[in-house]
């Protein structure tokens, strides 16, 4: 049914850090893999060879570039380039390049589910995962629409709606060793960028990273209320230390000693 | 958003067929409906096929048409279930006049429960029409819909178009008539009606654009990626080289100069066209059967036109990741 | 509310493998999870030493490499002309007849003829052996076009290497700096490291003109001008120095930086270490004399100039280190102008790295013995490390780029403690390693030695009396002495134009030749087909070794279809590249989980067919039966390199209770079943760092077959071995080279790295072409068997050409225009995009994304080809012309490591007014 329940006994989501994700896509194509033969497979791809091939993922690798503020527009470079290599170009801070993957949010008040005419899509009051019943659903792509984060993908082969499950065929597998019983795009995860967990529990290893890491929610003001979190890239820094910054300051003067007399009689040990 | 003809004529022709139903349950509850059969018959037959081929049309949307039935469950929170249960449920009072006035001595007043169906068949066709239009202004999702111009103008347009063919079937049916009004097919006050309704639809159309164009944006590539705190955030690379479902059902984009000409072909052949062929056969009754086809002729094409704008100008905040930086 | 479908306890699949992904040259441990006999899932191995369980994506992706449309299924004959893809489908007895027909020919003739040469390969010390076996000097596999000047720099340094062959030490460094590296081989143990270093808040310092995936992360960007790291590093060297940031104890304790050093200009002995009388080489310290370098407990100086008891001046290595870092070449200000970077961010750089590697200094409590018998309570670290890899490699100049950068560890005492760069077992082999190139034929036929090694002096070349090259493609020759991995990249042009000789064969292994692969892509599949004037191809037979229908398959004679990983025996061996991090060493195999459902061998397999049809010695028994009738599998267990020695060092001996050596154990490769695949073994506590001088580790890397004995690796800040060759040029000694290499040669064997412009910068009119063109590799793509990957070519199937907005704007440019990039060379049509994060004055693209029309199996209109583009075409595999017209390989002079990153273009926007422009190749016609 496709009232929310009003509330869910965990909030299972996944807590994605961009300061350690480098936009290898492994997450994106384990994901792939896993979901292809599993129950909410297969992905079809269409045109898998040709001139527009298209398919089904729950799980993209977007990559940003942040340009620093202070910079006006007017100093961006003009003139031949020749006279620009030479003289250089306008001071500015150098852009940041991030790397942004984007699945379901498994959102606390989405609708996506409420707009759902069949029933198909709905949330689980047990753990907040918000899965599509691809047996009921009819592939109105309504709910594609009502998601704002892009992360429901309609298969023209299969004629419905599928969807980031938060794997919830490996979570509570019970026939996978225990440390199997993770997402497989979080075990993929060559940086360690990804983390699973309860998002409810403020004691959750998932909750204090986000507590610790000033995590934040995408697109707040939509009021979709999404359980999974981002932690920013910590800021970018330049120096390392203020010792070190003063130890580039204070300079012997190899003028009045240079270093191959001050070496002179350096005492060394073998 | 990609405007999909399938919704379109889901929309436009079910709008025109729920529009006649409106009109025509009206007329019967207030007891000013003609009680020959046949102005009962051929308008109700006509609006419930619209209305027909119009949900038809919408199953060809659908994935899994064979499950369509499933639709009719979630009522208590889905606009699409509502629209559904809605449009089915219209039929029975539909039904229910038409069998009435198959009944109907014609020199008989319409009896009380003729006129409480066609009260229930005003009411259901308005609703309809009314959750076609949630079905859109209900997704936050979306700016251009979802704002209060929206449902006003779908209701308008559907009796406005249902008008339209009201009055092509009239003019038909008395085409031989002498009557002047006859001869123009509509007695007065609906074709009064149509006219308001032309004028409102363009008032609140016009409303409408001057909101999509000036309204502030829902949200931004900052919010969107949470990155704004560090700069400005702009796409780099976007995940796939080539479409996805997600560019091509969400990233469609008219062009400016496009959607003005668009804009001002939807308001001259779908209303200022209809209205002029009103003027018109008001001088010349003679042409009327003329001027309703053309009237209908132009309206539908204005009205697909402004449907096909009302999709192809919507911008999803999805694209906010897709190199939008507002939306 | 339910779900009445959801079953939340399925298992993956009926069955699970262990087995070593193949998808790229890292090599990760994988679970294959099988359904109904078909590849359901695959998934890393956590127990795995190499990637603990993490996969990248093209691993993940590795299913559809396996049920691929574009893999071959049968042994291919040429029918029509070459290049035309003209085939007929024959059976493998009459492939393996026709190939060991032509190869016992020139076997019997002259098995230089044949040219063996293998890509991407895996089983080197196979296709090692195998040429060895059949007598040709000519073999080499991917490492010329690839990186050798990373691996050759370290050897020749340290006897370790950046590459894969070291690591930053991820537990403990706060301060990595990354020069020019986008994925590199050891792809997903860096990132697991990088992860870890994030969550330890250390310092991550990106060195590289473009800013993505790892730069993306870096804590700073630096976006160098390509070509300009030996200013950048030379400069930090001066900044050093001028401070006294230098840990001399380090230097003077494992570097030969106290060494005298003679300094007798114009005589055979200028420039070479002070030996005494038994060769042992000399320092003077502080007692005033002359005394053992090696010798322990004694307080040598590093700078002054002395007189030696026969009475030469000699001054410690170090002093000439300094006196060349100390000049104006190296001052900020100047490599500013040039690197584009500024010289207080260079100072600073300079004050950071000196604060952490002596401010912060680390000390574990490990206590430990060196190789001169003395115990140290813990170990002292310097907790900054580098890394590096193509961005400084693949250019002119990068072998003393690299071997600046090692001088750079040295300084800040940085090499194997805690904190720092490490060698991986069983590095470090000596500097360099011991074994040199085989140069002659013994009776039996075969090569006195692999045909790749190190060569130690002028005497180890490959050259002729008359110091001309012996080899096709030029290595080891005067040319390019130390290019210890070949150079892949020259062979077909030097076979065309028969310089230094004709061959009669080119055998070659999963390298994509024919596009990718090739600098002047349009240029060599010309030459591929070009025919003499009695009408016979100048390259008269290709036989051509590639599981799927790659551009190179349609130059091929003979066609030999392979199968895919996961059909296939393989070995992962210590003996080739290793899989070895710095805490262990490792080894892995391959073993068939799915059966082949088509007409393909395994090539290994093939290989040793053919040998035992060629009747090579090392392929049959001393009866002469077939040695290995049991093919590769066999080989892996009973092959043995030395007594004892084999190509898996696990469960080793009769009984398998042996390591590293020991008799072949028939059950050896069951083992290794039961062991996830893979063998590992842990390096001994007290032996996880200072390996070079650590005799907890070298006894222990002696037991395991590793070194001959447990003495102290010397890292060399002075090479005098660059100086012996130096002195060659100059004359001196019993193998000189010739007249016109000469001034080469004595160029850039200097002892002492330094900064030189790329050789192509020199020679263009860099007004006409000011802008550097580079390409990065995509984390989620291998070169170019990505594209066929139904998955991988959803993430990418068109690439860019990036630019730099300011530069974008200046040449009026915006993004999705279409642009001309030009070389001397030729140009190609190409989409460009704009990109903050890219040097103003470079552009990059994605390597490999272009295809050639029609092959991989892709649509005739696949993006792969109506977009995507190769910046290969524009890049020479020559130099322009010497004075006397002579052009060498574009490559460095020491390595002979392609020089892909040298190239400079314009970039003009294409001016047709057509929509859709497709992707155009115009090159010139020599
Ligand atoms: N512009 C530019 N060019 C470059 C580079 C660059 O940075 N820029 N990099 C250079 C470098 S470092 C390298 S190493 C080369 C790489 O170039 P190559 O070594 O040529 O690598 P691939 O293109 O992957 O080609 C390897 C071939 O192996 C085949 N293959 C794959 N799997 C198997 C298998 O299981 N068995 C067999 N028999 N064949 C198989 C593939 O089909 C393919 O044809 O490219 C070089 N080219
Ligand atoms: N996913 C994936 N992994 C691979 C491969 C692959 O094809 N795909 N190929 C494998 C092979 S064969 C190799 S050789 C390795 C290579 O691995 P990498 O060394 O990472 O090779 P490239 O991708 O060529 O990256 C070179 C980097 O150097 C930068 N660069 C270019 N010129 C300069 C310069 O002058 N100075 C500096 N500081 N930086 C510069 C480029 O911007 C780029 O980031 O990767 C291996 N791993
Ligand atoms: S991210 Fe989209 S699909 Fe997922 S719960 Fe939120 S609204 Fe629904
Ligand atoms: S596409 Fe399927 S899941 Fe989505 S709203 Fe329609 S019926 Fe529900
Ligand atoms: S949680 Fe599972 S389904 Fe969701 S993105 Fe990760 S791998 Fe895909
Ligand atoms: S696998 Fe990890 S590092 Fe790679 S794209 Fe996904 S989140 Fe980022
Ligand atoms: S890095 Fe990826 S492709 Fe390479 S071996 Fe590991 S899992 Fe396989
Ligand atoms: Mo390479």
């Amino acid at each position: 049914m496709t009232l929310l329940p009003t509330t869910t006994t965990k909030k299972l989501g996944l807590v994605i850090d961009l300061d350690t994700c480098v936009g290898c896509h492994a997450c994106a194509v384990a994901c792939k893999e896993w979901n292809e033969g599993g129950q909410f497979g297969p992905l079809p791809d269409e045109d898998a060879y040709g001139a527009e091939p298209l398919g089904v993922w729950f799980n993209r690798i977007h990559s940003f570039e942040v340009q620093p503020p202070g910079v006006p527009a007017d100093s961006r470079g003009n003139g031949p380039l020749q006279q620009l290599l030479k003289t250089g170009f306008a001071e500015q801070a150098p852009a940041m390049t991030v790397h942004f993957p984007r699945s379901c949010l498994h959102c606390e008040k989405p609708d996506c589910v409420t707009v759902c005419p069949t029933g198909a899509s709905y949330k689980r009051a047990e753990d907040g995962i918000v899965l599509v019943d691809e047996d009921k659903c009819i592939g109105c792509k309504l709910c594609s629409w009502a998601c704002p984060y892009g992360a429901r993908e309609y298969s023209e082969q299969r004629g419905v709606m599928q969807k980031c499950t938060l794997c919830v065929d490996r979570i509570y597998n019970e026939s996978f060793a225990e440390s199997d019983r993770q997402p497989a795009c979080v075990m993929a995860c060559p940086t360690r960028a990804r983390h699973f967990g309860d998002l409810g529990d403020a004691d959750s290893a998932v909750s204090r990273l986000v507590a610790e890491r000033e995590g934040y929610a995408l697109m707040p003001e939509l009021g979709y209320a999404p359980v999974n979190r981002y932690l920013p890239p910590r800021p970018r820094r330049n120096g390392c230390g203020e010792t070190a910054r003063a130890n580039s300051e204070e300079s012997l003067d190899p003028a009045q000693l240079p270093p191959l007399l001050r070496w002179m009689d350096k005492l060394l040990s073998r | 958003m990609h405007p999909a003809l399938s919704v379109i004529f889901f929309t436009t022709l079910s709008g025109a067929g729920y529009g006649l139903l409106a009109l025509l349950g009206a007329g019967i509850a207030l007891g000013w409906w003609p009680k020959t059969f046949a102005s009962v018959a051929a308008p109700a037959l006509l609006g419930m096929s619209l209305a027909g081929i119009g949900l038809l049309a919408s199953m060809a949307h659908l994935g899994q048409p064979r499950r369509a039935w499933r639709a009719f469950s979630q009522w208590r929170s889905s606009w699409l279930s509502r629209e559904g249960v809605c449009a089915v449920l219209s039929y029975l009072p539909a039904l229910t006049v038409l069998y009435c006035s198959w009944r109907l001595d014609p020199k008989d007043d319409w009896p009380l429960a003729a006129r409480i169906a066609a009260a229930l068949l005003l009411l259901a066709a308005i609703a309809t029409v009314y959750c076609t239009a949630r079905i859109y202004s209900s997704l936050r999702t979306i700016p251009a819909w979802n704002n209060a111009w929206v449902a006003p103008v779908y209701l308008v347009l559907a009796g406005f178009s249902g008008g339209l063919w009201l009055w092509l079937l009239a003019s038909w049916q008395h085409r031989h008539d002498a009557l002047y009004w006859n001869l123009i097919g509509l007695p007065p006050w609906l074709l009064m009606g149509v006219v308001l309704s032309a004028m409102l639809a363009a008032a609140l159309k016009l409303m409408y654009w001057r909101r999509l164009d000036q309204a502030a944006p829902l949200a931004t590539s900052a919010s969107a990626t949470g990155l704004g705190r560090f700069g400005s955030v702009s796409s780099f690379e976007k995940p796939h080289t080539e479409q996805n479902y997600i560019n091509r059902e969400m990233g469609f984009v008219v062009a400016r100069k496009h959607a003005q000409k668009l804009r001002a072909v939807a308001m001259l052949a779908g209303l200022a066209l209809p209205l002029a062929a009103i003027g018109a056969s008001v001088l010349w009754t003679g042409l009327s059967l003329t001027f309703a086809l053309l009237a209908l002729l132009g309206g539908s094409a204005g009205i697909f036109v402004e449907r096909w704008l009302f999709f192809a100008e919507a911008r999803h905040v999805v694209n906010l990741y897709y190199g939008s930086t507002q939306v | 509310m339910t779900h009445a479908s959801l079953k939340l306890h399925e298992p993956v699949g009926d069955d699970v493998k262990t087995t070593t992904c193949y998808m790229c040259a890292c090599r990760c441990g994988i679970k294959v999870h099988l359904k109904d006999g078909k590849v359901r899932y695959i998934q890393g191995n956590p127990e795995h030493p190499v990637n603990r369980g993490v996969i990248c994506a093209k691993g993940s992706a590795g299913i559809m490499q396996h049920y691929s449309p574009a893999r071959l299924s049968k042994p291919l004959l040429r029918v029509g002309e070459r290049g035309k893809g003209e085939f007929r489908e024959i059976e493998w007895d009459e492939a393996l007849a026709l190939a060991a027909q032509w190869l016992g020919d020139i076997r019997r003739r002259n098995p230089d003829e044949l040219a063996f040469f293998t890509g991407r390969d895996q089983s080197q010390a196979l296709t090692g052996w195998w040429a060895q076996q059949f007598g040709t000097i000519n073999y080499a596999a991917h490492g010329g076009f690839c990186s050798v000047n990373m691996a050759a720099a370290g050897m020749y340094t340290l006897g370790g290497s950046f590459w894969e062959f070291g690591e930053p030490d991820w537990e403990h460094t706060r301060y990595l700096m990354m020069f020019g590296v986008a994925e590199d081989h050891d792809s997903n143990p860096i990132k697991l490291g990088l992860g870890k270093l994030k969550q330890r808040g250390a310092k991550l310092l990106a060195i590289n003109p473009v800013r993505t995936g790892y730069a993306a992360i870096a804590d700073e960007w630096l976006g160098i001008r390509p070509g300009t790291d030996g200013l950048f590093v030379g400069a930090l060297i001066q900044q050093l120095l001028l401070h006294d940031w230098v840990d001399f104890d380090y230097l003077v304790r494992y570097t030969n930086a106290h060494y005298l050093v003679v300094r007798n200009p114009g005589q055979a002995d200028d420039g070479l270490i002070a030996r005494d009388g038994e060769q042992h080489p000399l320092c003077w310290t502080r007692a005033g004399k002359a005394e053992r370098a090696d010798a322990v407990d004694i307080a040598p100086l590093v700078v002054g100039e002395y007189t030696l008891a026969d009475g030469r001046k000699a001054v410690p290595a170090f002093q000439l280190f300094a006196e060349r870092f100390l000049a104006a070449d190296y001052a900020a200000d100047t490599a500013a102008s040039q690197c584009g970077i500024d010289a207080a961010t260079i100072r600073r750089i300079a004050a950071e790295i000196a604060d952490v590697a002596f401010k912060q200094e680390i000390r574990l409590p490990i206590a430990w013995t060196d190789v001169w018998g003395r115990q140290h309570a813990e170990m002292i670290g310097r907790p900054i490390s580098l890394h590096a890899m193509r961005g400084i490699s693949a250019h002119s100049n990068g072998f003393h780029t690299c071997r600046m950068l090692h001088t750079l560890q040295m300084l800040l005492g940085a090499i194997d403690t805690p904190g720092s760069f490490r060698y991986q077992p069983p590095y470090p082999k000596g500097v360099p390693p011991a074994n040199r190139p085989g140069k002659s034929r013994k009776a039996d036929g075969t090569l006195d030695a692999g045909p790749l090694g190190y060569v130690h002096s002028p005497e180890d070349l490959l050259v002729d009396a008359q110091g001309n090259p012996r080899r096709i493609d030029k290595a080891f020759s005067w040319q390019h002495p130390l290019a210890v991995h070949g150079m892949l990249q020259s062979v077909i042009a030097n076979a065309v134009a028969g310089d230094p000789m004709r061959i009669d064969t080119l055998f070659l292994f999963m390298a994509n030749m024919g596009w990718n692969s090739a600098m002047n892509t349009t240029g060599t599949r010309r030459m591929l087909v070009e025919k003499d004037a009695d009408g016979e191809y100048k390259i008269p037979r290709i036989i051509y070794v590639d599981a799927y229908a790659s551009e190179t398959v349609e130059f091929a004679d003979l066609v030999l279809p392979d199968t895919t990983y996961l059909e296939r025996y393989d070995c992962i061996s210590l003996l080739d590249r290793p899989i070895s991090d710095a805490d262990s060493a490792s080894d892995a195999i391959r073993h068939p989980i799915a059966a082949p459902d088509r007409d393909v061998r395994a090539f290994q397999d093939v290989l040793l067919d053919l040998g035992t049809r060629l009747k090579l010695p090392g392929c049959l028994r001393e009866d002469g039966s077939p040695r290995y009738p049991g093919g590769f599998a066999q080989y892996m267990v009973e092959h043995e390199r030395a007594p004892g020695v084999g190509l898996l060092a696990g469960w080793r001996g009769r009984d398998g209770q042996r390591e590293g050596t020991g008799e072949p154990n028939p059950q050896q490769l069951e083992r290794y079943k039961e062991h996830g695949a893979f063998w590992h073994a842990p390096v001994p506590l007290a032996g996880r760092y200072y390996k070079m001088a650590n005799r907890d580790y070298l006894e222990w890397a002696r037991s395991l077959g590793f070194v001959g004995s447990v003495h102290a690796q010397v890292i060399e800040l002075y090479s005098e071995r660059l100086q012996r060759f130096r002195l060659a040029a100059q004359g001196h000694g019993a193998v000189q080279p010739p007249a016109q290499e000469r001034e080469r040669v004595a160029r850039y064997f200097d002892p002492l790295p330094f900064w030189y412009a790329p050789f192509e910068w020199a020679q263009i009119d860099l007004d006409r072409y000011p802008i550097a063109a580079i390409t990065q590799r995509p984390m989620f793509m291998y070169h170019a068997w990505g594209s066929q990957n139904a998955w991988l070519r959803q993430i990418t199937a068109r690439n860019f050409l990036y630019i730099h907005p300011q530069t974008a704007q200046s040449l009026q440019l915006r993004d999705d225009d279409w642009v001309w990039v030009e070389s001397p060379q030729g140009r190609i049509r190409v989409p460009v995009r704009c990109h903050n994060g890219t040097e103003p004055g470079t552009v990059w693209s994605w390597n490999a994304i272009g295809k050639k029309r029609g092959s991989w199996k892709l649509s005739a209109d696949a993006p792969e080809s109506q977009q995507g583009f190769l910046l290969n075409h524009v890049i020479s595999e020559l130099l322009p012309p010497r004075a006397d017209g002579y052009r060498y390989a574009n490559a460095d002079p020491v390595t002979g490591q392609a020089a892909w990153f040298d190239l400079r273009v314009r970039i003009e926007k294409a001016e047709d007014t057509l929509q859709f422009q497709p992707h155009r190749i115009e090159v010139a016609r020599p």
